[in-house]
C-alpha cells in the first residue's frame, strides 16, 4: 500500500461522541504516529448503527471495512491485527455495506449520511449532491411543485400532510415576501434522525430548503434548531457558511437570478415549539404560544407572510426527488404512504439506530429483525411509537404495518418514526402519569383542557396508582381525556391522552396493582 | 450592550439576544429585562414573558458546569429515573440546584437526541451515552478535576461567527 494514504473514518456524530469517538480518533492518530504509519482521518457522520458506535471504518480496495464498538484501549490491537488493510479482529464486521442491518435498508434520505465528510462541498458533490438543485434551477416553479406532489411525499414531522399541496398553496399566494422555515425542533423522545442528518449531511437540508424556496418564490429561510443539539447547530452553521462561500446560497445562486438567504435560529427548551405555529411565534422572538388555524401558515406564516414550514426529513427527501424524479420516490411504500421513512429504534433495544425502509414494514420486523429485541434480554412488553404523544402498543399489535392510515386507526402515530422500547419491568401506570406530567411541563397554556387538564390528569393517576376509588377515577380519567382531545387547539393537549388511553386499554392490570394489593392485605387480615 | 448591537439587525432579535446574554453571563439577570425592553421597543412584560416561557433561560447564576440529565421515555426505559435519583444524591442537589462548591448546576431535560444509547447526560455541551451511575461519577469527577479535558465545541463555529450576510 506504499504511496497510498489510507483513510480511516471515525464519526463526529453526537451519539458517537457520546460514547468516546473523539478519544478513539485521538488514539488512532497517536498510534499511527508511534508506528510511523501515515493515514488520513475523516470525521464522517454516523452510518446509523448506533449500537456499534464508535464505528471505525477503513477504506480498502474492496470497500469500507467496519470495526466497532471501538474504545481507545482497543486501538493498539487493531493496528496489530492489520486493520488498516481490513485485517480480522474480534471487533471486525467485514464490509460495512454488507452488515445485514445496513444492507437490508433502503437509504434514500440517508443515502450519504455516514459516507461523506459532512463539511466538504466537494465530497457532497461527488456523491450526487446539488444535482436536484441544479435540475430545479432549470425548471419552472410549477414543475418543481409537481415533481414533489407526484412523489407522494408527506410531512415527516408527524402530521403527514402532503408536501406538494402545501408548497402549491404558498406558490400561489401573492405577497411581497415569502419564507421557508425548517422545523428542526426534534423534541420527541426516541427520535434523533433530524440531528443525525444535520450532523452527517447538512448540505442535503440546505439543498432541500433552497429547492423549496425556488419552488414557492421565497427569498429567506430559517432553520429552527433545538438548544439541546449544540453539535448539530454548530455543524449546520458551518455548512451554511460553506454553501454561501461556494455560491449555493445568497444572491444569484450559481449565476441564476434566484436568491435564497438561510439562517439558523435556536429554540430554548420548549417542546411546544415543535408545533409549527408555536415555532413561528418563537422565530418572531415571542413566547411559543400556539396560534389558531386558519389562517394557515402557508398563507399567513412567519411575520404574517406566506410560509412553507417543513420538517428536516421532508426537506432532506426533496433533493433526491428532484434528482431522480417524483416517480422514483413514489415507487417505494404502500397505499398513501409513499417513499421511505428513517425509523429510529430507541430505548431498551439491543441494536438501536436508524433503519430507513419503505413504508409498510411491520413493527415486528423493526423490533426483532433489525433491533434484536431488548438490550436487557427481557421480553418486550410495550413500545411507544411517534413520540411522547403517541400510543403505547403491546406485542399483539406488532404486526401493524408502518403506514400513516393503519397507525392512525389505532390512535397511534407513525409520527417522526421514533420507536421507544420497554421491557417487562415497565410500569405502564407510571408511563401514563408521565405523559400527563410532560404535558404539565410543556403546555404553552393557551387551551384550558391542556393547561389545567394535564395537572388534573396527573393527580387522578396518582390516586389510581395509590389504589383510591380506582373504577371511579378511571372513568374520570377517560372523561378528562375526551375533553383534552376535543378541546385543544394542537396536538399537545389533543394527543397527550393517546399514551394514557392506550396504556389503560392494553395494560389495565398495571392500574390496579395497589387496589389488588390492598384487597389481598384485607383478605389476609380477615 | 454590544450584544444588543450585534443582534439588533435580526428579525425577531429577542431570542438570539437572550441566548447571547446567557452564553456570556450564564444566566439572564433581572436588570437586563428593562434594558432589553427599552432597546427593542418592547414592554417589560413582553421581555419577562419570553424569558420565563423558555426552560432554557436561567434566572440565577449557575455553577461552573451545567449537568443535564434526560428524563424522557427512551432514557426511562433504560433506568433514567434511578440515574436521576443517584445524581441528586451524589451532588446533594435537586433539579435547578447548584452544588455547595459551585461546580455544578443540575437541570432536567426532555430528550438529548441520543435515544439509542440511553440513558443520556449532557455536561456543558458534551453529550454522554449509556451513562450508568458509576460512569456518571467518573464523568463528574473528571469534569471537576480537569474541566478542559472535555472537548468543547469550537467557538469559531458557534453562532457568533455564523453567516450574517442577510441583515434586513
Amino acid at each position: 500500500m506504499s504511496g497510498h494514504l489510507i483513510t480511516v473514518f471515525v464519526p463526529r456524530d453526537s451519539a458517537a461522541l457520546s460514547v468516546g469517538a473523539d478519544a478513539v480518533a485521538a488514539a488512532i492518530r497517536a498510534e499511527a504516529a508511534r508506528r510511523d504509519l501515515p493515514l488520513r482521518i475523516v470525521r464522517n457522520g454516523s452510518r446509523g448503527m448506533l449500537y456499534l458506535e464508535p464505528l471505525v471504518e477503513v477504506e480498502t480496495a474492496d470497500g469500507r471495512v467496519a470495526y466497532g464498538p471501538v474504545t481507545p484501549a482497543d486501538v493498539p490491537g487493531l493496528f496489530d491485527a492489520g486493520f488498516l488493510t481490513g485485517g480480522d479482529h474480534a471487533l471486525g464486521h467485514g464490509l460495512t455495506e454488507e452488515i445485514p442491518y445496513f444492507k437490508k435498508q433502503e437509504r434514500l434520505t440517508f443515502a450519504r449520511c455516514g459516507i461523506i465528510d459532512p463539511l466538504s462541498v466537494e465530497d457532497y458533490r461527488a456523491h450526487g449532491g446539488f444535482r436536484g438543485l441544479e435540475n430545479a434551477l432549470a425548471m419552472s416553479q410549477a414543475e418543481i411543485v409537481k415533481a414533489v406532489t407526484d412523489s407522494g411525499l408527506r410531512g415527516r414531522g408527524g402530521a403527514g400532510f402532503p408536501t406538494g399541496i402545501k408548497w402549491n398553496t404558498v406558490m400561489q399566494a401573492k405577497a411581497d415576501e415569502k419564507f421557508v422555515c425548517c422545523n428542526a425542533d426534534e423534541g420527541d423522545s426516541g427520535t434523533f434522525a433530524d440531528r443525525m442528518i444535520i450532523e452527517g449531511d447538512p448540505f442535503c437540508l440546505i439543498e432541500g430548503m433552497t429547492i423549496a424556496a425556488i419552488a414557492v418564490g421565497a427569498t429567506s429561510g430559517y432553520v429552527y434548531m433545538r438548544s439541546e443539539y449544540p453539535h448539530a447547530t454548530a455543524t449546520l452553521r458551518h455548512a451554511i457558511k460553506l454553501a454561501y462561500d461556494e455560491g449555493w446560497l445568497g444572491d444569484n445562486i450559481h449565476g441564476t437570478n434566484r436568491t435564497f438567504h438561510l439562517d439558523v435560529r435556536v429554540g430554548a427548551g420548549a417542546y411546544i415549539c415543535g408545533e409549527e405555529t408555536a415555532m413561528l411565534e418563537s422565530l418572531e422572538g415571542k413566547r411559543g404560544m400556539v396560534r389558531a388555524k386558519p389562517p394557515l401558515p402557508a398563507l399567513e406564516g412567519l411575520f404574517g407572510k406566506p410560509t412553507v414550514v417543513n420538517n428536516v426529513l421532508s426537506l432532506c427527501s426533496v433533493p433526491i426527488i428532484l434528482d431522480k424524479g417524483g416517480d422514483y420516490y413514489r415507487d417505494f411504500g404502500v397505499g398513501r404512504s409513499r417513499g421511505t421513512l428513517p425509523f429510529q429504534l430507541a430505548g431498551n433495544i439491543r441494536n438501536g439506530g436508524i433503519v430507513e425502509k419503505a413504508f409498510g414494514i411491520t413493527l415486528h420486523e423493526l423490533l426483532y429483525d433489525f433491533g434484536g429485541g431488548t438490550i436487557t434480554g427481557r421480553p418486550i412488553r410495550a413500545v411507544q411509537v411517534g413520540g411522547p404523544l403517541g400510543a403505547y402498543l403491546p406485542p399483539s399489535q406488532f404486526d401493524l404495518p408502518k403506514d400513516y392510515e393503519a397507525f392512525a386507526a389505532q390512535e397511534a402515530m407513525v409520527g417522526h418514526g421514533g420507536i421507544v422500547v420497554f421491557d417487562d419491568s415497565v410500569d405502564m401506570a407510571q408511563q401514563a402519569r408521565f405523559a400527563m406530567e410532560f404535558c404539565v411541563a410543556e403546555s404553552c397554556g393557551k387551551c384550558t383542557p391542556c393547561r389545567i387538564g394535564s395537572t388534573r390528569g396527573m393527580e387522578t393517576l396518582d390516586k389510581i396508582i395509590a389504589g383510591k376509588n380506582v373504577d371511579a377515577n378511571l372513568e374520570l380519567l377517560a372523561d378528562l381525556c375526551d375533553v383534552m382531545v376535543d378541546g385543544s387547539l394542537c396536538a399537545m393537549g389533543g394527543m397527550t391522552p393517546y399514551p394514557v388511553r392506550s396504556a389503560v386499554k392494553h395494560f389495565p392490570e398495571d392500574f390496579r396493582k395497589k387496589q389488588h394489593a390492598v384487597r389481598v392485605t384485607h383478605i389476609a387480615a380477615e | 450592550m454590544t450584544i444588543v448591537e450585534d443582534n439588533r439587525h435580526l428579525r425577531g432579535a429577542l431570542l438570539p439576544i437572550l441566548h447571547a446574554l446567557q452564553e456570556e453571563f450564564g444566566y439572564i439577570d433581572e436588570q437586563a429585562i428593562p434594558l432589553l425592553a427599552t432597546e427593542l421597543n418592547l414592554s417589560r412584560a413582553d421581555v419577562h414573558g419570553v424569558v420565563s416561557f423558555y426552560h432554557e433561560f436561567r434566572r440565577e447564576k449557575p455553577g461552573r458546569h451545567i449537568i443535564k440529565v434526560c428524563r424522557a421515555e427512551a432514557c426511562q426505559s433504560m433506568g433514567a429515573n434511578a440515574l436521576v435519583d443517584h445524581v441528586k444524591k451524589r451532588l446533594q442537589v435537586d433539579f435547578h440546584g447548584t452544588t455547595a462548591d459551585g461546580a455544578f448546576t443540575l437541570e432536567p431535560v426532555f430528550c438529548l437526541g441520543n435515544c439509542a444509547l440511553s440513558p443520556a447526560v449532557m455536561i456543558d455541551e458534551n453529550l454522554h451515552g449509556r451513562v450508568s451511575p458509576d460512569r456518571f461519577d467518573a464523568l463528574a469527577a473528571e469534569t471537576r478535576a480537569n474541566p478542559t479535558a472535555h472537548q468543547q465545541i469550537p467557538r469559531a463555529l458557534s453562532h457568533k461567527d455564523s453567516h450574517k450576510g442577510h441583515a434586513q
